[in-house]
């Protein structure tokens, strides 16, 4: 049968079975408790699970006030708040203080949908790049969610998750494994990479690749699905396999994961490269499929953006 | 004379000392809140300059974290490390930045700095010891003007929502901020209704009355199932007679020569 659990349903249970071992996990929310799915965990572990009300700044200093208490704290809130509203607690009350803090972005760019620009986060990404040592991570599908979430509770050093809440993709196999720090390859191929992260741009990805295919051009497609620290050998792999790389998510291609890839390859192997993305673009309301269209985040967007790189590297 | 306020001498003169070693820093709101941090870590907190991970302990949260040196001084005269490191503030490499940070200097539990983050790493670190069912406190001095910050007030709601009875929280209310005086810059009256009105347990003292400090404590731990304000009447600079009641003395020059004179007035006043 499939598997059509939510994102966040993955991401809930995760930390509830987690927890039935772990007493460090807590989870925190502001008032997008529902939203996020952790009701289920606040059920089980009532005394584990807080909600301080519409205050995201307090989220997080509570959330780093447990972690220097041995906690594991899971602290979510939708990405522009998260970035938006509690950038310095995070930033100082968290990181610069060496505490472990996971802070959980929901609604990613254009998922954002129907709450429209003031709620659509492209920028997230570029801002969490800027705070030194910390692990950004966007899991495109249920299985590596559920395999990165795990690792998170004894990852060394607080990390950033940029997750979809609603839908699912169900990409992998059961044999997969999956580490923070490490791509995934879903597909080789020689004549262009697609670096992808994120479920939205993944799915967009798996449709361009099969597009390219049919016209003859063999594309691999790499699940970058954390972008820091970003891989950069497979990167660097990759770029000389098939000499041809576009990048794509959904967010803001200024400090993003674009922009990663480009200041990695700049540095090492030179390549063309074709950034998918928000480009200095405010969000605006609308459904998934508008808003995907209005921001070339759509499996056209890539195909055109392979052949262009295509054509760079041959010219 | 009590015990406590030959201690509370002996922390002003070294921060003094500490501030003109370097030629300029934070005097003011260092000066103001001496008393308050004698009380608590020469009688009040259960702290071991031996083992200042102990993972049972009070803690302390310095918010207004550009007071260091107050701070700084206090740890050196517990034992926390030798007082020599006092001349190190904010040189290269020190483990005494200007403002307090948990991963350099033994004995500071929370790094602060921006100002407002401290008493919602309070509420997180309540809510630890009662997860860990700790029968310990966690202790915050804010700033007056600190107070401005919006997120006091998130963290002010939610102490009082989770009945944050181990959270015992001061106000250095000098009255002065960098600008000028509070009432010009930023109105803070009436504290006491404010923090009544989210909910507090509130109580308004003599910030350089050591006993009353320890009384205020005392009937802070005594008022279950409410977070607790202690507002702290007192005079930026106390004590160095350049800084005393100055608004200019929030971060000001202390000459070697300055400090000589000031210290000289604390002992002839010690020995009175």
């Amino acid at each position: 049968m499939a598997d059509e659990r939510d994102m966040r349903e993955i991401y809930a249970r995760t930390l509830l079975e987690a927890a039935e071992t772990d007493d460090r996990i807590c989870v925190l929310e502001a008032d997008l408790m529902k939203a996020t799915g952790t009701p289920v965990f606040a059920d089980r572990f009532p005394e584990r699970a807080f909600n301080v009300g519409v205050a995201e700044a307090n989220l997080v200093g509570i959330a780093c006030g447990l972690a220097s208490m041995g906690k594991r704290p899971y602290a979510a809130t939708f990405t522009a708040f998260a970035a938006r509203k509690a950038y310095d607690q995070f930033f100082v009350s968290g990181n610069y203080s060496g505490l472990r803090v996971n802070l959980i972005g929901t609604d990613p760019g254009i998922t954002a949908e129907l709450n429209g620009g003031t709620h659509m986060c492209f920028e997230d990404v570029t801002m969490m790049r800027a705070v030194p040592e910390l692990t950004i991570i966007e899991p495109c599908d249920r299985r590596s969610l559920e395999a990165l979430v795990r690792e998170s509770i004894d990852y060394d050093g607080s990390i950033y998750l940029r997750l979809q809440r609603k839908g699912g993709l169900s990409l992998y196999d059961e044999d997969e494994t999956f580490r923070i720090g490490k791509g995934n390859v879903v597909r080789d191929g020689d004549d262009v990479t697609i670096i992808a992260v994120g479920m939205v741009l993944m799915e967009e990805a798996l449709k361009a690749i099969e597009m390219l295919s049919a016209e003859g051009i063999s594309a691999a497609l790499i699940d970058m699905h954390t972008i820091k620290p970003l891989d950069g050998d497979l990167v660097e792999q990759y770029a000389r396999k098939t000499g041809a790389i576009v990048s794509c998510e959904n967010a803001q291609v200024m400090g993003g994961l674009g922009a990663a890839i480009a200041e990695h390859l700049s540095e090492t192997v030179p390549t063309p490269l074709c950034r998918i993305g928000s480009r200095d673009q405010f969000g605006q309301v609308g459904d998934l499929d508008y808003l995907k269209g209005t921001y070339a985040m759509d499996a056209a967007s890539i195909v055109a953006g392979a052949k262009s790189v295509i054509a760079r590297r041959r010219g | 004379m009590n015990d406590l306020d030959g201690i509370a001498r002996e922390i002003r003169k070294s921060t003094i000392d500490q501030i003109a070693h370097l030629g300029i820093g934070h005097i003011g709101g260092s000066m103001s809140i001496v008393e308050v941090l004698t009380v608590l870590y020469f009688k009040v907190m259960d702290v071991d300059p031996n083992n200042p991970q102990r993972a049972d302990r009070d803690r302390f949260i310095l918010s207004k974290g550009h007071a260091g040196p107050a701070l700084y001084s206090t740890l050196a005269e517990r034992g926390f490390f030798p007082r020599d490191w006092l001349h190190t503030l904010n040189k290269p490499g020190t483990n005494l930045p200007s403002h307090c940070d948990r991963q350099k200097t033994p004995g500071v539990d929370m790094t602060t700095g921006p100002l407002g983050q401290g008493l919602s790493l309070a509420n997180g670190i309540a809510l630890g010891m009662r997860l860990d069912k700790l029968d310990r406190y966690v202790y915050v001095v804010c700033g007056d003007g600190e107070l401005q910050e919006g997120q006091n007030w998130e963290a002010a709601m939610s102490a009082a929502h989770f009945r944050l009875d181990n959270l015992i929280a001061f106000t250095d209310y000098n009255k002065m901020q960098i600008d000028g005086t509070t009432s010009d810059i930023m109105e803070m009256d009436d504290l006491v209704k404010r923090w009544q009105g989210f909910n507090w347990h509130v109580q308004r003292i003599d910030g350089h009355d050591v006993d009353a400090i320890e009384t205020a404590i005392a009937a802070a731990k005594a008022a279950n199932g409410k977070p607790s304000m202690i507002i702290l009447d007192t005079i930026k600079g106390k004590g160095f007679s350049l800084a005393d009641g100055e608004v200019g003395s929030h971060n000001m020059p202390i000459s070697m020569d300055d400090a000589k004179v000031a210290i000289a007035a604390l002992d002839v006043e010690d020995g009175n």
